[in-house]
């Protein structure tokens, strides 16, 4: 394998992944129940749903969070997962490039303002001046609350170089973060990257903003059938929480270190979405354009995929129009490629679900394994798809597209070659 | 493809904030040593209120102007500003290549909303059951879309038709520094020939303030320029909106658009502010750009936010540099979070434009005058928390 690709830029390869996700931490884990259809979905218990449509997620409860809120988890499955990257890629305790991590946004939980409520000793009608008031007696508050906090704690705890960037493209954001490492690393600015997409954020309100955009599955139980990708019956995403991480590097460090190169990062395309705040141009243009700009990236046509890991949340619209942005990019092959959507049986991830599934991504690749799309019971007539049903099948694959889209347009699509032997 | 091909310029500047709206506006008052206050609506803290805007001068659509909250509106009222002095509005082939790095925080609390649904869970029978309730009743389904901090990017794509791509930075003023510096060096590296770069802040909101009381970060009391805050130091918010339209020389040259400035250098830094005060980490980045500057025609503009210790060690590395005069904005403005330092890069812009220095506004005297020709202006900009960045503008 050449150190430059086609366009005379650093090859930048994967040496290292991790993984958290609903199913378990860890690849092993992760990739054992992936491939044997499980669902990591499940009543929630982190909080009372007693009045929501929606009762079940993908949440993460088997690793403790304290205080239980959003940034501290996110931090905490961030941690996880690059834990895991680091130690793989044997890079050392002191990370020696950047950090580009995809956050949920951060913001004060009803738990804290009902804590500041409290201690500010009003009676009757409490407001934004009573907070405001108690606010000295709540130091711990700011620095939890900042933006940056998820991101400045990994820098510290990893050792990356330079200032942190915290991102989000909405449910595109693992992959954007991505996008971010390979880019520097083309630029010649590091010689490796650590690129997380994290999301801890399955709470009360959160549940809710999905819910009242009619963005979630309604089919409580059981729990495990409710994300149906692709499904005629689909009627909504499942919430869910976890981590993936990678470890970027430029081939040519990676060689000489001796370091094991997993995958390969060959191209990453974006495209911004003007139509709508939730949906996408009726025509697909964007997610059309997002998959080419990817290929294009990445040197190589459309007949050379062997594998779609698509954005594949289980909503109406978003499953509709994947397919027919597929269409449009791989023409009559579309039907043959297969095309698996993870978020059958790990939720949508959100923030993480970009890395999280690049990771699943490489791991298909790199154990020649398509993990299935459980749930399909009953096929959608408009989506004539392979989406490898129900059960995992062998398959040797060369080259994959893995697709993220979300709210505000934005659309990613990151395409990922096989380390060849 | 040479290195002054690859070189980033200014062709578009849109910023709106206390002072007024546009580049003419900011330069009349900053020239005058004017701000405006507003030390009533939220006492006991001062803010930097934005400005009167006709939002339908840049969001034709009132349904789109529905569907913000009044931090993405700034914000899209900005970019059409930028986009407008680049002539990049409504050309649809140049706006499907810009790229677009926004610097965002979080989106806005309905704080009637909030305030209704803590009162009623006072002496609630079941507090956790009417908390679902409310969520499910109160909550406006639209409202979610004006809280997501990609949705600021969002709307300048939907209002603007800005589609080369869509980032969102977060992370307090870093996240404001490190958008142009990601910007400057994929246009320098032929990643990306054109961006839109920028963010917007709306101070006038308690449920922000809120963030920073809790870290006792505010000022209270009366006005003070950021200089004279010291020992105690503190925060007088602004709102903001500043977004720059940057582009390769050649791009800019081929289109015949009019460069403003050029945005020679960005940098960014972390220094551990517990252990390293903040003047190893500017002087690291200033060794960078130190023998390009020019003393006699360079001035500092400084986005010190008057928190402290951050402004002393800022002020320490400034003080280092005694030949070179220093402008605080934040005088002007206040402190306006993710947006701050793309704010002070187009001020920086502005003044090389109009060849000299506005006049200090510092009653301590650190700020000194300056009478000739300004070529060169070093943006410094030290987060209140974490956080530092530089960058060296330069007349076009």
């Amino acid at each position: 394998m050449a150190a430059r690709d086609k366009q005379g830029r650093p090859v930048v390869v994967v040496t290292g992944i991790g993984v958290v996700t609903s199913l378990g931490a860890g690849k092993d884990e992760n990739w054992k129940k992936l491939t044997a259809g499980e669902s990591g979905i499940h009543t929630i218990s982190r909080f009372p749903t007693m009045g929501l449509k929606t009762t079940i997620a993908g949440t993460v409860d088997f690793i403790k969070a304290d205080p239980l809120c959003a940034p501290v988890l996110s931090q905490r499955l961030a941690e996880v997962a690059a834990e895991e990257a680091v130690s793989q890629a044997g890079i050392g305790k002191s990370f020696p490039g950047p950090l580009f991590i995809a956050v949920p946004p951060v913001e004060m939980e009803w738990e804290q303002r009902i804590v500041v409520a409290k201690t500010s000793g009003a009676n009757g009608t409490i407001n934004y001046d009573d907070l405001l008031r108690a606010s000295p007696k709540h130091p711990e508050y700011h620095d939890r609350f900042m933006f940056g906090s998820v991101a400045d704690n990994l820098a510290d705890k990893f050792g990356t170089r330079g200032s942190p960037i915290s991102l989000s493209t909405a449910c595109a954001s693992g992959a954007t973060a991505i996008q971010l490492g390979v880019e520097a690393i083309r630029r010649g600015e590091a010689d490796a990257a650590l690129c997380i997409g994290t999301d801890g954020s399955v709470n009360t309100e959160s549940l809710v903003r999905f819910s009242l955009l009619s963005a979630l599955s309604t089919q409580n139980d059981p729990p495990q059938a409710a994300a149906k990708p692709f499904s005629k019956n689909r009627d909504g995403f499942v919430m869910a929480e976890g981590a993936g991480a990678l470890v970027l590097e430029s081939y040519e460090s990676a060689k000489a270190r001796g370091a094991k190169i997993l995958g390969v990062v060959a191209g990453a395309g974006e495209m911004a979405d003007s139509f709508h705040r939730t949906r996408s141009s009726p025509d697909g243009r964007p997610i059309i354009g997002c998959m080419h700009r990817a290929l294009d990236d990445a040197g190589i046509t459309a007949a050379e995929i062997d594998y779609i890991n698509p954005h594949g949340t289980g909503t109406p619209e978003n499953d509709k129009m994947e397919a027919l942005g597929a269409q449009a990019v791989f023409g009559e092959r579309a039907a043959r490629i297969p095309m698996s959507s993870n978020k059958s049986m790990v939720g949508h991830t959100l923030s993480a679900a970009g890395a999280v599934e690049a990771a699943f991504t490489l791991l298909t690749m790199q154990n020649g394994k398509l993990p299935p799309t459980i749930n399909y019971a009953v096929p959608d007539p408009a989506i004539p798809f392979d989406v490898v049903p129900n059960q995992a099948r062998d398959a040797s694959i060369r080259y994959a597209i893995s697709n993220s889209f979300g709210f505000g347009g934005q659309n990613v699509s990151l395409v990922m070659a096989r380390e060849p032997a | 493809m040479t290195e002054a091909a690859r070189e980033g310029v200014i062709t578009g500047i849109g910023i709106v904030s206390c002072l007024g709206e546009g580049l003419d506006a900011h330069w009349q008052k900053l020239s005058a040593g004017e701000t405006a206050l507003d030390d009533k609506n939220l006492a006991p803290y001062i803010v930097h209120p934005m400005c009167a805007l006709d939002f339908d001068k840049q969001i034709p659509k009132k349904g789109d102007q529905r569907q913000m909250e009044p931090w993405q509106r700034i914000g899209v009222y900005a970019a059409g500003l930028a986009l407008d002095q680049a002539g990049l509005k409504g050309n649809a082939e140049l706006l499907s290549r810009t790229d677009m790095i926004v610097a965002a925080g979080g989106g806005e609390r309905d704080v009637a909303a909030d305030s209704a649904i803590l009162s009623a869970l006072q002496g609630a029978a079941n507090p956790d059951a009417l908390l679902n309730e409310k969520l499910m009743s109160d909550i406006r389904p639209t409202l979610f879309l004006a809280q997501l901090s990609n949705l600021l990017a969002g709307n300048i794509s939907i209002v603007h038709n800005v589609t080369g791509s869509s980032r969102t930075f977060m992370g307090e003023e870093s996240s404001g520094v490190d958008s142009l510096r990601i910007a400057l060096a994929r246009i320098n590296a032929g990643q990306a020939e054109i961006a839109l770069v920028g963010g917007s802040y709306n101070a006038e909101r308690k449920d922000q303030l809120l963030l920073y009381a809790f870290g006792d970060e505010l000022l209270t009391g009366s006005y003070k320029t950021v200089w004279e805050r010291a020992p105690d130091g503190g925060l007088i918010m602004g709102s903001i909106g500043a977004f720059l339209v940057i582009e390769s020389r050649e791009h800019a040259e081929k289109r015949g658009a009019n460069i403003i400035a050029k945005l020679s250098a960005v940098m960014s830094e972390r220094s551990k502010r517990d252990s390293d005060p903040v003047a190893p980490s500017l002087r690291t980045m200033w060794d960078k750009i130190s023998a390009r500057v020019k003393p006699g025609n360079a001035a500092f503009i400084s986005a010190a936010s008057g928190a402290e210790p951050a402004t002393k060690g800022e002020r320490a590395f400034l003080a280092e540099h005694g030949d070179i005069p220093v402008r605080a904005s934040g005088s002007y403005i206040g402190h306006g979070m993710e947006p701050i330092f793309p704010m002070n890069v187009a001020l920086a812009a502005l003044t090389l434009s109009r060849g000299s220095l506005f006049p200090p506004r510092d009653a301590s005297g650190f700020e000194k005058p300056m009478s000739g020709p300004l070529r060169q202006a070093i943006v410094t900009g030290v987060g209140y928390w974490r956080g530092e960045g530089m960058a060296l503008v330069e007349a076009a």
